[in-house]
């Protein structure tokens, strides 16, 4: 991107002002050379959201931020129904509620070190990964009807996991406001055989070493300590969610005309939401976030029974589990007044500041926990959520490292088992059903996840408690 | 970043997209064409070689305009390849009007032989086109995956 576009507004924040049929300006998130590396695609996508009608203060991109449907991955954008605002399933995403949970395990790593070769065989074994690999759990109609109300508490509910997850689960596990019936048949049967899988991609699940502690009253607040052991898994809604996003983009690009929007790009697809087509799409939507928080509670119970295989004197107590592709009805501060809009966080985290009521009681006043994945080769963050960044960016940070470079790009650049094989050679074991899934995935094809988490730090949007770095990593 | 590629005048080809892939198809007939573009889907999962074509599927799709029913027609192989945890090597097409008529051929996904490398989530109207120019017909647009 072009930064001779864009107005600087400090080392790490960058504004398209507002021209034309822009309701607000856009605002880029990074230092000069992540927002440079940015394609010029970022840059439009931003522009045509803050188009939108309803947005409000800005449409923002985290330094994270790359090319999207619609909206840029990494994009954030607020809209009030009272204004005619607007809700999108482009703003959303394939994969609702696709996040990250990290756990603690009471270990340390050199009690993980002789069995880490054990440990990765019956993760692998227990935690299906990749395509074509079911899950154990088959739901009839009725199950997947509690499912998709219940969330994480239904899981809780049938055995997988503990009452005390909940507490550490974003909505305490369970979406309100979600609406089974408006799930179609095909996504229900998409689900039916895929609750407790992994999926592909860049999902994972790893076992990690905290290996920095940038902020220690925080770290210990976290129950976090150098050298411990924690596992993070990143998945979402799988084939329902997938199912949900690919049958409203569909109708959204279809209907919009009848709204008398004007799309800038028909990706862009959308509805208001005090509309009958808004409101499904709300109800579905907030169904398949209590899919993806069900998913990651069943992966959790998984682990643990893994994990007790192998080392039984581990303890797995959950940190925190937060998504990146979501809208939620949230209070926001809109030119001086507060106002409940809706929140698209495409490719972005929640990240509450200090004091926030939604917070639960051990984390209320330290802030929340935002979970950053890297890749397999480099490194996790653990950040938390800043007071400021609600003026910033809607309480919002960045994803992940973001891919520099295509898939196709990674296959010409890498072999699958020469990835596997140099990872081998520094600790860490990848178990995955597809070498040319590694490839696809090589460290090397992704951003220095690094290098966006520092300036999601200095720009405020969430601060930096510690660094993540993996043993062993199970991928699709 | 590329958003068109170049497929033979008959066949299927890959684009580069951030996160995700491209596919395209070309050929004489707009059949053809969303044929080669199936089959595009498929080497984003494997290679379609590797697949044995021994059960047929049959599917149907419409659409208002020829690059909605490009995304249905690429949504229902993703649904199908999904639900039944099969990979398709080939596809017979026939599309009239706004309707599309098809059998995919292939078999249930075998992880050694095949080796998955990505599971496909939706067709998505990025990069969208189906046109006819003196070449023949050419239909494109990006998968999430």
């Amino acid at each position: 991107m072009e930064l001779s576009s864009l107005v600087r507004k400090s080392d790490y924040e960058w504004w398209i002002p507002q021209t034309g049929a822009m309701r607000v300006p856009g605002v880029i998130y990074g230092t000069g050379a992540l927002v440079r590396d940015m394609d010029e695609k970022v840059r439009e996508q931003v522009t045509n959201v803050a188009m939108l009608p309803g947005i409000q203060r800005a449409s923002y991109a985290m330094p994270d931020a790359h090319w999207g449907y619609g909206f840029a991955i990494g994009g954030v954008a607020a809209f009030d129904p009272q204004e005619g605002g607007i809700v999108s399933a482009g703003g959303v995403g394939f994969d609702i509620s696709c996040g990250v949970r990290t756990l603690r395990t009471g270990l340390t790593a050199d009690s993980i070190e002789p069995v880490k070769r054990d440990l990765a065989h019956q993760l692998s074994r227990s935690v299906p990964a990749g395509m074509g690999r079911r899950g154990r759990i088959h739901l009839d109609e009725g199950e997947i009807d509690a499912m998709l109300q219940g969330g994480a508490r239904w899981a809780v509910d049938r055995g997988y996991g503990l009452a005390p997850d909940l507490d550490r689960i974003e909505e305490h596990g369970c979406m309100a406001g979600a609406i089974a019936a408006v799930v179609s048949a095909k996504a229900r049967r998409r689900q039916q055989d895929e609750m407790g899988t992994l999926g592909s991609g860049n999902h994972y699940l790893e076992v990690q070493r905290v290996a920095e502690i940038h902020d220690a009253a925080v770290a210990r607040a976290f129950g976090l300590e150098a050298g411990q052991i924690v596992v993070s898994i990143h998945c979402g809604s799988r084939g329902l969610g997938h199912q949900i996003g690919t049958e409203f983009l569909k109708e959204m690009a279809m209907a919009a005309p009848a709204f008398g929007i004007t799309l800038p790009d028909r990706e862009l697809a959308c509805a208001p939401v005090e509309s009958e087509i808004g409101r499904r799409y709300l109800g579905a939507m907030r169904a398949g976030i209590n899919c993806a928080l069900a998913n990651r509670q069943i992966i959790t119970h998984l682990v643990r029974e893994a994990f007790a295989t192998v080392l039984p004197q581990a303890a797995l107590t959950l940190l925190y589990d937060v998504s990146h592709n979501t809208c939620k009805l949230e209070s926001h501060v809109c030119n001086g007044t507060a106002k409940q809009v809706f929140l698209h966080r495409k490719g972005a985290t929640r990240a509450l500041g200090p004091g926030h009521a939604d917070l639960p009681d051990g984390l209320r006043a330290i802030g929340q926990p935002v979970l950053i994945g890297g890749t397999m080769g480099t490194a996790s963050y653990i950040l938390v959520g800043t007071a400021e960044s609600e003026r910033l960016s809607f309480s919002s940070s960045c994803h992940g490292a973001g891919r520099a470079m295509s898939r196709h790009q990674a296959l010409r650049t890498w072999q699958g088992r020469q990835v596997i094989d140099e990872l081998a050679a520094r600790g860490i074991i990848v178990r995955s059903p597809s070498t040319r899934g590694v490839a696809e995935e090589a460290p090397g094809a992704y951003k220095d996840v690094t290098a966006v988490v520092d300036a999601a730090d200095a720009a405020g949007l969430s601060r930096k408690v510690a660094k993540l770095v993996p043993l062993v990593c199970i991928k699709g | 970043m590329s958003t068109t590629a170049t497929a033979a005048r008959s066949g299927w080809a890959h684009f580069s997209h951030d996160a995700d892939i491209g596919v395209i198809g070309a050929g004489a007939t707009k059949a053809e064409a969303f044929r080669q573009a199936a089959l595009a889907l498929t080497a984003v999962v494997t290679d379609p070689g590797r697949v044995r074509l021994v059960e047929p599927v049959r599917v149907s799709c419409e659409a208002q305009n020829d690059e909605l029913l490009l995304v249905e027609w690429l949504d229902a192989v993703i649904y199908e390849m999904a639900v039944r945890s099969m990979l398709f090597g080939d596809f017979s097409v026939a599309i009239e009007g706004g309707h599309l008529r098809a059998t995919a051929y292939g078999e249930a996904v075998d992880v050694d032989r095949h080796e998955p490398a990505v599971e496909i989530k939706g067709a998505t109207l990025t990069a969208l086109q189906v046109v006819h120019d003196a070449e023949g017909w050419r239909a494109q647009c990006v998968v999430d995956v």
